[in-house]
């Protein structure tokens, strides 16, 4: 079983931080609170104290693990390159281990292990309760992002599908004579809540005419589970995703979630005993359609007469991954899209994987700045790249009262598609 | 540790929530950017002068230490609480920028705001506020005025200090008293905001500031110079002074900082280019293509390997790229830094340079220069690999040789930073007896009961202090 690293593993890692402060600038927990134990540094300083044993498992030190929302903002600006997110997480790891997951100061891994609370999950009217976890396996990160006993009542959250998109289609797609296959690892976001999303994708892949993958026993990506330091969680995920890769046959990996995207190809390759072939295949969705020239196909399509002002959202985890100019290829050469740039572009929307349900009061803080920011640039719509954002951006919105709409750039990728076809 | 009742009394002033005392706060607030701990027996958070008068009254009384701290980004240790009993004074809870004054070109801040936030609300003014030190993303005012903050831009613009022009403070005994104010013109008595004004928070805690403001200049243009040897880099500065023009910045970095960067960076650097300029001009548009170029004549005999001129802000920010690689990129010489900040009279860089690379050679450590050559001051940055044994004595002896060939060049050991903790063993080298004594009157004069940041600056001071907790 492919293992994580521990808290220990990083002590090299954490000297490596010098202590200049430059996180400040960039931390959103840090620049919703101004506690110094907030910011990237603070969290440093504290892992260190730890594995040092100069300081307990006390409420503030967890308080503070708590405040992170593992979005890299810190590592993409850190003048020494320290992976403050990776630390966290290895931290929290840490404080399961010593503390054990029911009394974690997150609160969050309970949900899979007791059955009591499963239950009190089942029967509480919480706003995604009933359909969600009839339908929802409890291997899912959306289980972790959403135990429905924490989530605020005046949160607004998007349905959960009746059907689940990995039910609507067979395993295997063929496309033309030759043609290579993708393998399209959908995530929790796209297959629960988002399967138009996912459709839209399949209907992008079937025009370039590749043959499409889906196969049925993928499981979350464990993402979430490593925000809540759930050890076992995600070994156990990365296990199924792992064998799943090794066992079928295909060229590429595509996913249209930057959590999954980070998941996959942060989170596996920096555990032990998770190396493969897949690694070099893994595409986030734009990064493969510029790949395949598609841009310039969407170019030669008329422009519409009348165009709809969108921005795009830069998800942290593709971000940090130096991935902002393919979505926004794609999204420019829509013949319905009036692009705008958001001011911004690469703030957290807040949502931070468990983050958004532990501490949804500084979530929304930082939220507001970004409704603020996607309302200066007048666009009628907010595109991204992530499921999580656009739930977290339409939750923003709503609380700021603005009338813009979240979405997932393959919705309007799939709506000019669409029109194309008319014409072939 | 603290009394029971001296923390109590601390809460009924701020409020419980602005003590803290939990281990987990206490490490957060042991640092800065020097690397060196030290931890507080308490940090409070203030949210008013008055507050600040009422702890400043308190602490006087029961003598004990206090340490004024901004965001902790300094490099000397000005913030550290030294003492074993000593209360972390952290005043990022006053951070409203309360006016800024169209018509008389000034504005009024609390200390805790971040620099670039003032720097944004008043150039959407069309206003300007120069100093930029490299913290200026984190760093916060009140600390930029205690350090005296410089920054690439004070070539033209000149240094903090140079625009603050009054102050609300509070002193050691708990008076709040205005010094300056916000007319451009005032002389009745001491010109107390310039004594605050790198004070490095020995004297008072700055719990206001008023600030002079200049138009924001139209716009400005970037040029990237190469050159094939440093003489010819600071000859080039020079002549571009000596020529009437004063570019905004003319930062410099030297080979070795070029060897560093030349792989960590996108932009081509040639081999045969042993130093670099970035110069850039500001001011009305029309005129800034013309200086550029007029620049770019001046400079071309000095052993030019290739110039670049920015033509739009992107271009711009790719040559800055360049600088701003620099940082990372020395931790693949070595994995501890140790960064000075030497200024010199600017005709004498290159021979600082040659004394650098000398002292370099000598003690075998690798010394890398770069910073900010229209105004002399040089980052000097020591690298060496403290595990290995005999690394460190010699970056200290090397240290302090860089300090001695900068007060020959009738230069000064610290630029920017302060004296802090870290450069207080050498101040003795600078500063003479008489001038060490008249500063330690007015320190003792004005905090009796030094409790004030104490254990800074002076030597004697920080020697004993420190010993004391190791």
């Amino acid at each position: 079983m492919p293992k994580l690293k521990t808290l220990e593993d990083y002590r090299d890692e954490i000297k490596h931080c010098v202590k200049c402060g430059g996180c400040r600038a960039h931390c959103p927990a840090f620049g919703a609170e101004r506690h110094e134990g907030r910011s990237a540094r603070g969290k440093i300083a504290l892992a260190d104290a730890l594995l040092d044993g100069e300081v307990d498992l006390e409420k503030q030190f967890l308080l503070d693990m708590s405040q992170c929302l593992l979005c890299g903002s810190c590592y993409s600006q850190c003048p020494n390159k320290v992976h403050t997110e990776e630390i966290v997480a290895a931290t929290r790891r840490e404080i399961a281990r010593r503390k054990g997951l029911s009394t974690f100061g997150f609160g969050v891994a309970t949900v899979l292990k007791h059955p009591k609370l499963m239950n009190l999950l089942a029967k509480s009217g919480g706003t995604l309760s009933g359909l969600l976890f009839k339908k929802i396996p409890e291997s899912s990160g959306l289980r972790l992002r959403f135990p429905a006993p924490f989530i605020s009542s005046d949160r607004t959250l998007p349905p959960v599908t009746a059907k689940p998109l990995r039910e609507r289609f067979p395993e295997i797609i063929p496309g033309t004579e030759g043609a290579p296959t993708v393998l399209f690892f959908t995530g929790c976001g796209i297959n629960y809540m988002y399967p138009e999303s996912g459709e839209a994708l399949i209907k992008a892949l079937k025009f370039l005419g590749v043959t499409i993958l889906i196969p049925q026993e993928q499981a979350c990506c464990g993402l979430p589970a490593v925000s809540a330091g759930a050890t076992d969680t995600v070994e156990r995920l990365a296990t199924i995703n792992l064998e799943m890769f090794g066992k079928h046959k295909y060229d590429t990996i595509v996913t249209a979630c930057a959590s999954c995207h980070s998941g996959l190809g942060q989170i596996y390759p920096g555990m032990i005993g998770a190396e493969g072939d897949y690694q070099k295949k893994i595409r986030d969705i734009f990064v493969y359609l510029v790949e395949q020239g598609l841009p310039e196909k969407l170019e030669q399509l008329p422009k519409a007469k009348e165009r709809i002002k969108v921005t795009y959202h830069d998800p942290c985890h593709l971000r940090n991954h130096g991935i902002t100019k393919e979505p926004r290829a794609i999204l420019k050469a829509l013949p319905q899209v009036d692009y705008v740039e958001l001011p911004g572009p690469g703030s957290c929307c807040g949502l931070g994987g468990t983050y958004s349900v532990y501490h949804y009061d500084t979530s929304k803080k930082i939220g507001a700045k970004k409704a603020a920011l996607i309302e200066e640039t007048g666009a009628a719509l907010v595109a991204t790249d992530c499921p999580g954002c656009i739930m977290q951006l339409q939750d923003n919105i709503n609380h700021a009262g603005g009338n813009q709409r979240a979405l997932h750039i393959l919705d309007l990728l799939a709506e000019a598609l669409e029109k194309a076809e008319y014409r072939i | 540790m603290l009394d029971k009742t001296v923390i109590k009394k601390l809460e009924q002033i701020v409020g419980k929530e602005h003590v803290l005392t939990d281990k987990t706060s206490l490490i957060c607030y042991s640092y800065d950017a020097t690397q060196r701990k030290f931890l507080p027996a308490a940090v409070v958070h203030p949210g008013s002068a008055e507050e600040i008068s009422r702890i400043m009254a308190l602490v006087n009384q029961h003598q004990i230490p206090i340490y004024p701290r901004g965001a902790g980004s300094g490099f000397t240790g000005g913030s550290l609480p030294t003492s074993a009993n000593g209360i972390v004074l952290g005043l990022t809870r006053l951070n409203r920028i309360i006016e800024i004054d169209e018509d008389n070109l000034v504005a009024t801040v609390e200390p805790g705001v971040v620099t670039e936030d003032f720097q944004k609300a008043v150039e959407k003014v069309g206003l300007f506020y120069p100093p930029d030190p490299a913290s200026l993303k984190m760093s916060t005012l009140g600390g930029n005025v205690a350090e005296c903050a410089g920054g690439p831009r004070c070539v033209k613009y000149g240094v903090t200090k140079d625009y603050i022009i009054g102050l609300q403070i509070v002193t050691p005994t708990g008076d709040i008293i205005d010094t300056g104010g916000p007319t451009m013109k005032g002389v009745v008595g001491y010109d107390l905001t310039k004594l605050i004004c790198g004070s490095e928070g020995t004297l008072a805690i700055i719990s206001k500031i008023i600030i002079k403001l200049l138009p924001l200049p139209e716009a400005k243009k970037t040029m990237l110079v190469l050159f094939d040897s440093i003489d010819g880099a600071a000859q080039a500065v020079s002549s571009i002074i000596r020529n009437k023009i004063i570019p905004a910045t003319l930062e410099f970095m030297d080979g070795r900082t070029l060897d560093c960067v030349r792989e960590a960076t996108s932009l081509e650097v040639p081999d045969n280019a042993r130093a670099v300029l970035i110069i850039e001009v500001d001011g009305d548009r029309e005129y800034l293509d013309k200086q550029a170029h007029r620049i770019a004549e001046i400079i071309k005999p000095l052993g030019v390997v290739e110039t670049r001129i920015a033509e739009t802000p992107a271009e711009s920010d790719a040559l800055w790229q360049i600088r701003r690689s620099v940082s990372a990129s020395l931790r693949r010489v070595n994995p501890d830094k140790f960064n000075e900040d030497i200024c010199v009279p600017r005709s004498r860089v290159p021979e600082m340079i040659r004394k650098i690379d000398k002292i370099s050679d000598k003690y075998g450590v690798p010394i890398v220069n770069f910073g900010h050559a229209g105004d002399g001051n040089i980052h000097v940055n020591i690298m060496i690999d403290s595990k290995i044994p005999g690394e460190q004595e010699k970056a200290d002896q090397a240290i302090a040789e860089v300090f001695a060939g900068a007060l020959e060049l009738g230069g000064t050991m610290s630029g920017e930073h302060g004296v802090g903790i870290m450069k207080a063993p050498f101040v003795n080298m600078e500063l003479g007896k008489a001038s060490i004594d008249y500063m330690k009157t007015i320190k003792q004069a004005l905090d009796p009961n030094n409790i004030l940041n104490p254990g800074k600056i002076f030597p004697s001071d920080v020697k004993q202090n420190i010993e004391d907790r190791i």
